[in-house]
């Protein structure tokens, strides 16, 4: 019966289609924008991703994330390579500049010096030019991202000359980082350098970026530095939480697409309940007459989960596939750069298929099983 | 499932069980049925005894709206009596479960529904072969059973057509074909003549006498067709709900 289950649905085209395309529909905006939800969110994390090396970041109490922070005087740096158990701590200067380009564009760039000796605090790969290029003078290096939306795609920068803050630099490397949430360009250039860039007040230090030695975990050592130094220290794991958090609390990004996701659910049981409503309906003598001819209740439900699971497989499997292809088509532009679908959101978008074939399927079932089988006499 | 092997003897008030020695297949005993109209009750049959035999065609005829529908729709287990009880080849069928009651019927009976019902995007030979494949047969063995029929209805060459590509004839055959394939030993056909003009309407009939009626087998044919009782074995006549007469023969003045 469930070959015959099959044949129905799939007998009327018209409406066979249709449910593909409801479930399709809602698992591609479902899925869609819970990954590019999570994604977005997760640049909030980029500034502790884009410098792998740290275990823990060092700041003054009232810094919250790599972007929102308060400078220390540089004696922290000291306080905390004094902390049993810190391998090694380098400085981290992270500040906003102004830049001119050649052409008289004005930007508003961020600027983030690395340790001149250790060059930690780097992203782990250049996409051009060598980390070693930071030895010579006024030397900057550009994210990718930053510089697809200063110079556009394709741009040959290498040499490109700056007025960073009314100083000279020049870009002799491209980094392969993870964009930043508000796709501002960033240039990594060597602390002391960085320095002259900044204007000058009296702190300028961020972080500090610490590794932890043999045998202790980054917890720990972050625990007796907040203990010594009255700093705080966070590892590279809370530091990146607190990233994504402060997105979470301080844009509309949430709700946005809460919204969305919950609208793609709701078209997905309007397009599913009412096209599988209409073609109980069509069906309903048919059924009844299966009811009559001797099908237990049983066997009728059967039938229309059958019919219900295979069009919630194949749409589901349509939609998780349009998913990845837009995610595809768009990987060349740098705003979705390392956008990836969590296993975590299929699952998610595949319950909430399972539940608007519930809802569906029930609502149409409820009017299979009150046919009477006499009515086939009618 | 719950098919007895035999039919169990049938309670002996039967008016006219003398006559005739075929076996009982339906024995009803006051069968009485209401429906609800709004806030009121109406008695649509008022307490019918009678009995359907084995081998014979038996023709329930009556005025529109005398209750020959509801009488059969009792008879073979699709609407439950408001009072009274039906035997079907001695099984007590409003006494069994809701599910036995279900196999029961797709063991026993075969229907022939006035809109033939068929399942549109499936083939001739499956729809004809539905209460096979509900009993659990494979697909192909449950066809190649029913094109046989299908063959012996002179519509075997349709047999892989869907029922919108044949005329309304010939799905009714398709329609006759599945409530014979699984052998069923009560065949209930209502009005199987209502759509088609005279000619037409004979030759289903003569169709139906040539392939469902058999030794072991009851058939029932509800209709106010005229034209076609001289076709019945026995005729049943129905009256606002009491069957008024039960013989071989139409009463005079009808
Ligand atoms: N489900 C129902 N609800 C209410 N009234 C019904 C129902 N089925 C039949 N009736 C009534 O019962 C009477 C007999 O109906 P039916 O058995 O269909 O007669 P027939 O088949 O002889 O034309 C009619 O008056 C009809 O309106
Ligand atoms: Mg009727």
């Amino acid at each position: 019966m469930l070959w015959i289950a099959i044949r129905m649905l799939t007998g009327d085209a018209q409406k066979f289609y249709g449910l593909l395309f409801g479930i399709a529909f809602s698992t591609l905006l479902i899925t869609q924008q819970l990954t590019i939800f999570v994604n977005l969110i997760e640049r909030g994390a980029s500034g502790v991703y884009n410098a792998p090396e740290a275990e823990i970041w060092v700041m003054d109490p009232v810094s919250r994330t790599t972007d929102v922070s308060y400078a220390m005087p540089s004696t922290a740096l000291d306080e905390v390579r004094s902390v049993p158990g810190v391998e090694w701590a380098v400085p981290h200067l992270r500040s906003a500049a102004s830049v001119r380009t050649k052409e008289g564009d004005l930007e508003q760039v961020a600027i983030i010096g690395v340790d001149d000796a250790t060059l930690i605090g780097l992203p782990q790969n250049l996409v051009e030019g060598s980390k070693q290029a930071l030895q010579q003078p006024d030397t900057v290096i550009i994210d990718d991202g930053g510089l697809f939306n200063m110079f556009g795609p394709g741009a040959d920068v290498m040499g490109e000359r700056l007025e960073l803050n009314d100083q000279r630099a020049v870009i002799r490397g491209v980094a392969d980082s993870i964009p930043a949430f508000t796709s501002t360009a960033v240039l990594y250039t060597k602390y002391s350098r960085a320095l002259n860039f900044v204007p000058g007040t009296r702190n300028r230090l961020s972080f500090v970026l610490v590794g932890v030695s043999d045998g202790l975990s980054a917890g720990e050592v972050a625990a007796r530095i907040e203990e010594q130094t009255g700093l705080k220290a966070q590892t590279r794991d809370e530091f990146a939480e607190a990233g994504v958090d402060f997105i979470i609390e301080n844009t509309g990004i949430p709700t946005n697409f809460g919204i969305t996701v919950i609208l793609g659910f709701v078209v997905g049981v309007a397009i599913v309940g009412l096209t599988f409503s209409l073609f109980i309906r069509d069906n309903i003598r048919q059924f009844g007459a299966l009811k009559a001819i001797g099908l237990t209740n049983m066997k009728i439900v059967r039938m229309v989960a059958v019919q219900a699971g295979m069009v919630g497989a194949i749409g589901y499997a349509l939609g998780v596939m349009s998913t990845a292809i837009f995610l595809w088509s768009f990987s060349g532009n740098p705003f979705f750069k390392g956008f990836y679908i969590p296993w975590q959101i299929p699952l998610i978008s595949m319950g909430a298929v399972i539940l608007i074939l519930a809802i569906t399927g029930w609502l149409a079932l409820r009017s299979v099983l009150s046919t009477e089988p006499a009515s086939v006499f009618r | 499932m719950t098919a007895p092997a035999s039919p169990a003897p049938t309670e002996t008030t039967a008016k006219t069980s003398a006559e005739t020695s075929a076996e009982t297949a339906i024995c009803a005993r006051g069968i009485v049925r209401d429906f609800q109209a709004g806030q009121s009750t109406i008695r649509v049959l008022h307490g019918i005894d009678t009995d359907i035999r084995s081998g014979e065609m038996t023709f329930v005829v009556g005025e529109s709206g005398s209750g020959k529908t509801t009488l059969i729709s009792i008879m073979c287990g699709i609407l439950w009596p408001t009072e009274g009880e039906v035997k079907v080849f001695g099984t007590d069928i409003y006494k069994l479960s809701d599910t036995e009651l279900v196999n029961f019927r797709l063991e026993n009976i075969g229907f022939i529904f006035q809109q033939y019902n068929l399942i549109p995007s499936i083939d001739a030979a499956a729809n004809a072969a539905v209460p096979l494949i509900a009993k659990g047969m494979a697909i192909e063995e449950a066809r190649e059973k029913a094109k046989k029929l299908l063959d012996k209805l002179n519509i075997g060459d349709q047999a892989e057509k869907l029922p919108n590509q044949l005329s309304g004839g010939q799905q009714q055959r398709v329609a006759i074909a599945r409530a014979l394939v699984h052998e069923p030993r009560l065949v209930v056909c209502d009005e199987p003549t209502a759509a088609l003009d005279a000619s037409s309407g004979r030759r289903v009939m003569d169709l139906l006498r040539e392939v469902a009626v058999a030794k072991d087998r009851a058939c029932i044919i509800v209709t106010h067709d005229n034209r076609i009782f001289d076709l019945a074995d026995r005729i049943l006549v129905l009256e606002d709900g009491v069957v008024t007469h039960d013989g071989t023969e139409m009463p005079d003045g009808h």
